[in-house]
């Protein structure tokens, strides 16, 4: 099957009036990371909320599987994608289990609190994101990386085939944003997820992906594989950012190494 | 997990120990508190006056049973269903407004029940004497229940945007806290029109009362009141995921433009149905739900424990406001003496854990 998991055409998005992104197509391959990349207020976020109907479009519509994701019941949309917003909430004295927990909503019903599905997803997604010893913990406690995974482990537990990230590295030192996208590309990898991201970080988004698109302006200026996307020429277009592009050695990913005003005039 | 798991076949429920345990005193403390009431709720009687009273078996006095059955069963079966809707309703509403401290006050429900009931007390009331017979047996309850739901019906008409996907929480409040506005305010005029007798009853009835209730207001409103009990039980594991943010609660699967509406709804119907049992009996709807949460010492209120706590509230509250004080108070009245500092000691520990 060449059908694409998720496809947007034409699609326009904004709120309050204003159109944010416009009449944008994107096609997301099985199996694939993806990440979106652009200056604030390009409309990575907004396109994300678009993707899983968090916003209703303006023009255009977007395709799960085949099928146009309006006509889906929120409880099947959760069932086949799951979604971590940019700082999502959770109540006060929540322990990581019990959010954990609530991955397995769409699943239960008031007389299947907890089946024996639940529990192994459950235990399945605490192992992979590795804060099984953390279970009884509340998430206030938690330091901000276990916390993110925590979250990340919640989105694992719905069991879906489609993971979509905004911004899961935020507020995260960079230790941690490693290791936020090293679970990632093993969800990817190991059990098979397809997901789509929103990154600031350039470089790690090259490395930690199959596939860039770069916005400016809620339009796309370019996507594909990393090396492809990752030029100087790009970086100027998309961010105005004078940078020369290597290739890190570990992988051989295009790495970005931002120029200062004067790195610019010397390297002229 | 911090329960138990029982399953049986397909089914599978989590049953957590502390909440069991809690659950189960109440419903102790509810049946001495229902059997204290019968006892003691006038002429002291017996317990075996009482059970006889109950049973009304042959050769049981016929006195006994009038006392027993229509005089203090109506009374007491009133305070329990009362103090359970307000205190589910408290639940719920806190969770809609997403605010602990939210009340079914802000929904404008007891305001506009109030201004019924103090329209037909002031304009039906006629001269000397106040209401009597078949108006206060119908008719105030039935203008109670009328007002209730106008205003919680226009509340709720008015927080749900047309277009808007979720209902907003901070405009249902503001909505609330104007038609309360409004409610008060007309029966502040309503109170000045009619004469001293009429405006007397008025305020007894505003502070929350249950005095001289008989089966005709009772059992009706109560065949009302258990339905939408057990209906809240289902939507119960909305709760949990609702007091996430919007986004991640869709993302969860939880239509909010549903789940949230309907939580309102109940939220209204269980309010006006207790207010017309028993007036608006302050902190109760505010103080159970917290209670149930601290005692249980879970995330979102439990909605069977915080029902039994708010039963007991009001059934203790009103033998101890109407017969065991020297002067008998309406049950209100005390509820907001024993609810103000219970609520500020809840809020200190609940702020003392956190810091």
């Amino acid at each position: 099957m060449n059908q694409p998991i998720l496809a947007a055409s034409g699609l326009s998005l904004g709120f309050d009036g204003r159109t944010v992104v416009r009449g944008l197509d994107l096609a997301l391959d099985r199996g694939s990371v993806t990440t979106v990349i652009g200056p604030n207020g390009c409309g990575k976020s907004t396109l994300l909320k678009g993707l899983c109907r968090l916003l209703k479009p303006q023009q255009g519509r977007v395709l799960l599987e085949g099928r146009d994701i309006a006509a889906f019941p929120q409880r099947e949309l959760a069932l086949r994608m799951a979604v971590l917003p940019q700082t999502p909430l959770a109540p006060s004295g929540l322990t990581v289990t019990e959010l954990v927990t609530r991955g397995r909503h769409p699943r239960q019903k008031w007389y299947q609190q907890f089946s024996v599905g639940d529990e192994a997803a459950v235990a399945a997604a605490l192992e992979a994101t590795d804060i099984t010893d953390l279970s009884e913990v509340a998430l206030e406690d938690l330091s901000g990386g276990q916390r993110q995974r925590a979250w990340i482990s919640m989105s694992l537990a719905q069991e879906s085939d489609l993971l979509l990230l905004d911004e899961p590295t935020t507020y995260l030192d960079l230790a941690h944003q490693v290791e936020v996208l090293e679970l990632v590309r093993r969800l990817n990898r190991e059990l098979g997820r397809t997901v789509v991201m929103v990154l600031h970080d350039i470089s790690l988004a090259a490395r930690y992906s199959d596939r860039i698109v770069a916005m400016k302006d809620g339009v796309i200026m370019a996507q594909g594989a990393p090396s492809e996307v990752v030029t100087p020429e790009l970086l100027w277009e998309v961010f105005g950012l004078r940078a020369q592009v290597v290739t890190e050695p570990t992988e051989g990913r295009p790495h970005v190494i931002p120029l200062g005003q004067e790195s610019v005039a010397s390297s002229v | 997990m911090r329960g138990w798991v029982l399953r049986i076949g397909q089914a599978s429920f989590v049953l957590r120990p502390r909440a069991l345990l809690v659950g189960g005193c109440a419903v102790l403390v509810l049946l001495l508190a229902v059997l204290a009431h019968l006892m003691f709720a006038g002429r002291p009687l017996a317990f075996g006056e009482v059970l006889t009273g109950l049973s009304g078996g042959p050769g049981a006095p016929s006195r006994l049973i009038l006392q027993v059955q229509d005089f203090r069963l109506p009374r007491t079966v009133a305070g329990a269903v009362a103090g359970a809707c307000l205190a589910v309703s408290g639940a719920l509403t806190q969770n809609v407004a997403r605010n602990p401290l939210a009340t079914p006050e802000i929904l404008g429900v007891t305001a506009g029940a109030s201004l019924g009931a103090v329209a037909v007390l002031v304009l039906a009331g006629g001269g000397a004497g106040g209401l009597s017979g078949a108006a206060a047996a119908v008719g105030l309850p039935l203008a109670a229940g009328l007002g209730a739901l106008l205003f919680g019906g226009g509340v709720f008409l008015l927080a749900v945007k047309r277009g808007s996907d979720v209902l907003d929480s901070n405009r249902m409040v503001l909505v609330g806290l104007g038609a309360t506005a409004v409610a008060t305010s007309m029966v502040t005029w309503l109170l000045t029109l009619g004469d001293v007798t009429n405006a007397g009853q008025a305020l007894t009835w505003m502070s929350g009362s249950l005095n001289g209730k008989d089966w005709d207001t009772v059992s009706p409103v109560t065949v009302v009141a258990l339905p939408l009990l057990l209906i809240s039980a289902f939507v119960a594991r909305w709760l949990l995921l609702g007091s996430f943010d919007d986004n991640t609660a869709r993302s969860l699967g939880l239509p909010l433009r549903w789940t949230r509406p309907l939580l309102l709804l109940l939220a209204v119907l269980l309010a006006a149905v207790g207010t017309v049992l028993a007036g608006p009996v302050a902190f109760v709807a505010l103080v159970c739900p917290l209670a149930a949460r601290q005692v249980t010492g879970t995330v979102v209120a439990p909605l069977g424990v915080t029902a039994l706590l708010g039963a007991c509230f009001v059934v203790v509250a009103d033998l101890v406001a109407g017969f065991v004080l020297p002067q008998a108070l309406p049950v209100g009245v005390l509820t907001t003496v024993l609810g103000a500092p219970v609520l500020i000691a809840l809020v200190l520990r609940s702020q003392r854990r956190t810091s």
